[in-house]
């Protein structure tokens, strides 16, 4: 009980209302939308949870990563190579997967954080490591090489290997997300929480306080890096195919960070805020861009919507819409 | 044999660092950006391909020469570049660096898909006259339009040396970046200077992009390709050093050239991206860049 106490803590009663109609809403939502809306919102869940993770180093311990794909494609082969060759189901492969990524992920953070690289030379190396994967994984003929991995498709229900249809993958990228927000949340209220505020706004001041820099970085890379490698897995069986190309692409790392940092860096509602909206106006997008037969037209438009937003609401939409609202989440 | 192999190895090794003298440049215009005003250029690799297309579009529609219509796309990037510095990147100087990254971002995604929507996603290329000419070197062949693109990029970074330590400008550029509150305090429109480096960084990748076309065709795709090594170049030569940027792009060239022979080609980045891991942790100023501390 007193776990619960500490999460609500000081949040207002309208806030856990909310969050408490918004969760009962999401489990009601298969049933009432078809399968179109159901694909969107299962993006948006996506992108939320990915956020919430990356958002974990970036948000809370100041260190840009611009190499997610590493994770998340690490990830997804791992667990789609077990289970195409050798028939271990994802619930076990997970653990391999999300080791294989942890593990990845100290060494990034172990040789960047030691070598002291910060800002602009420590996204370089996480950009490097992720590339320097994406060529190795094109000549591993284990995982299918350039030519890709793929799944056997089937729409049969079958929790135990995670085949089925779109709602079973919904309800898992839903506990996913909802269990990353109330992980995060929990992250924020710990002392650990406060050490990497404290590192995120004066590294050097934290240290010298006596705050364990280096281990603090440490395991924030290998939370968020974990983390990502479920999303990882979740998007190899969704898609049912793997290819370096893409898995690995500095555009999948790039789109990780977006709905953070459109949302509101650092705070628990903008990895939320931002896959609604970034999810939203890329179907539109989409929808403009057919019915104007453009080639590009909709990245164009996307380009544009990002201009705006960073120009006009550069600390993110999430810190500007909950003062509109009158909710404050505290910024600590 | 042996001395086939030898030869080969030497034109792989000619081949690179003539390319790699254009890489060079392309590398320079994202270096002086940073070294000035500390912001990384995350659309460098989509202007250079907009100066792709740019060349293409003046050879395809107009029947004119890259090379001569070099200058030309040149002064439109100044143009464009200081224009763009003084709109939309000015505000963002100091910001953090992720908002820095998802504004060049949005530039680039603009630049790119404007690219695909003008030109369609085919692979657009220049056929010149020159295309099959060569100079001979003794036993090497030197393909003519990769000399002349090799050294048109080395004339124009000679031109750039020249303007860094002649001109007052150029003075007064390399002043800003050494110390930008001196530079206030006696009276340097920093602001000005900004806009104005930001322009000669965009030419030089303009120019780089229109030598480029004369040795591989352009496609939207290749953008994102091309900042990655623009990264890896100047990083690997040291961030805001001129020499560095130029060593940078013929390492890169030549070890692209060379990995294309000895393994699979399709491995040559994993070797630009190993020496880009060692030597952010081994040496982040660079192979050629002087030392902070």
């Amino acid at each position: 009980m007193s776990f619960v106490k500490r999460l609500t803590g000081d949040a207002s009663p309208r806030i856990l209302w909310s969050l408490g109609i918004l969760l009962v809403l999401l489990l009601v939502a298969p049933m009432m939308l078809g399968k179109y809306w159901l694909s969107v919102l299962i993006l948006v869940l996506y992108f939320a949870f990915v956020g919430q993770a990356w958002n974990i180093m970036m948000g809370f311990a100041g260190q840009l990563s611009l190499g997610h794909a590493l994770y998340a494609g690490l990830g997804g082969y791992i667990a789609a190579g077990l289970y195409s060759h050798y028939g271990i189901g994802p619930w076990a492969g997970l653990f391999a997967a999300v080791a294989a990524a942890g593990v990845a992920g100290a060494i990034v953070g172990y040789l960047g954080f030691r070598f002291s690289l910060a800002g602009v030379y420590f996204a370089l190396l996480t950009i490097a490591f992720s590339e320097f994967t994406r060529v190795a994984f094109d000549h591993w003929e284990w995982a299918g090489g350039s030519g890709g991995l793929f799944l056997k498709v089937d729409t049969t229900t079958d929790i135990v290997n995670l085949r089925g249809g779109p709602v079973l993958f919904y309800y898992v990228i839903l506990a996913l997300a909802a269990g990353a927000f109330v992980l995060c949340r929990a992250l924020l209220e710990s002392r650990l929480g406060r050490y990497w505020l404290a590192i995120r706004e004066d590294a050097e001041a934290a240290q010298a306080v006596g705050v364990p820099v280096l281990r603090c970085k440490m395991i924030a890379i290998v939370i968020s890096a974990a983390l990502t490698a479920l999303a990882g897995v979740w998007n190899a069986f969704y898609y049912n195919n793997l290819f370096p190309e893409t898995a690995f692409a500095m555009g999948r790392s790039i789109e990780i960070t977006l709905a953070p940092i459109i949302g509101g860096l650092g705070t628990l509602f903008g990895p939320i805020v931002g896959a609604v909206v970034l999810t939203g106006l890329g179907e539109i997008f989409t929808d403009l861009g057919e019915a104007l037969r453009i080639p590009g037209i909709k990245q164009i438009f996307y380009g544009l919507a990002l201009l705006v937003i960073v120009m006009y609401r550069p600390a993110g939409l999430w810190p500007w819409l909950a003062d509109k609202l009158g909710l404050k989440e505290r910024q600590p | 044999m042996t001395s086939d192999f030898l030869l080969n190895l030497a034109q792989a090794v000619t081949k690179g660092l003539l390319t790699g003298m254009v890489y060079g440049l392309m590398a320079l215009g994202l270096s002086v950006i940073f070294g000035v005003m500390r912001v990384v250029n995350f659309a460098h690799g989509e202007m250079m391909v907009v100066g792709m297309y740019l060349a293409w579009m003046g050879f395809e529609y107009l029947e004119v020469s890259p090379l001569l219509s070099l200058p030309l796309i040149a002064a439109i990037f100044f143009a464009v570049g200081y224009g763009l510095q003084r709109s939309l990147i000015s505000p963002f100087i100091g910001r953090p660096e992720h908002q820095q990254f998802l504004l060049l971002l949005a530039v680039a995604i603009l630049l790119v898909n404007a690219c695909l929507a003008i030109a369609g996603p085919d692979s657009r290329g220049v056929q010149m006259e020159s295309q099959f000419d060569s100079y001979e070197l003794g036993p090497l062949v030197l393909d003519a339009v990769r000399l002349h693109a090799a050294l048109a990029a080395v004339a124009i970074a000679l031109l750039l040396w020249l303007f860094f330590s002649r001109t007052r400008t150029g003075k007064s550029i390399r002043a800003a970046a050494d110390n930008h509150l001196a530079a206030l305090v006696v009276g340097l429109d920093v602001r000005r200077l900004y806009a104005f480096t930001f322009g000669v960084g965009a030419a030089c990748v303009g120019a780089a992009g229109a030598l480029m076309i004369t040795i591989i065709p352009v496609t939207p795709f290749l953008a994102a390709e091309y900042t990655l090594l623009a990264f890896v170049i100047v990083i690997v030569g040291g961030l805001g050093s001129m020499t560095g940027a130029l060593m940078g792009g013929l390492l890169i060239g030549v070890s692209e050239a060379v990995a294309g022979l000895l393994v699979q080609p399709s491995l040559k980045s994993m070797f630009s991206f190993g020496l880009l891991i060692l030597v952010l942790l081994l040496r982040p100023q660079g192979l050629f860049g002087k030392s902070n501390s």
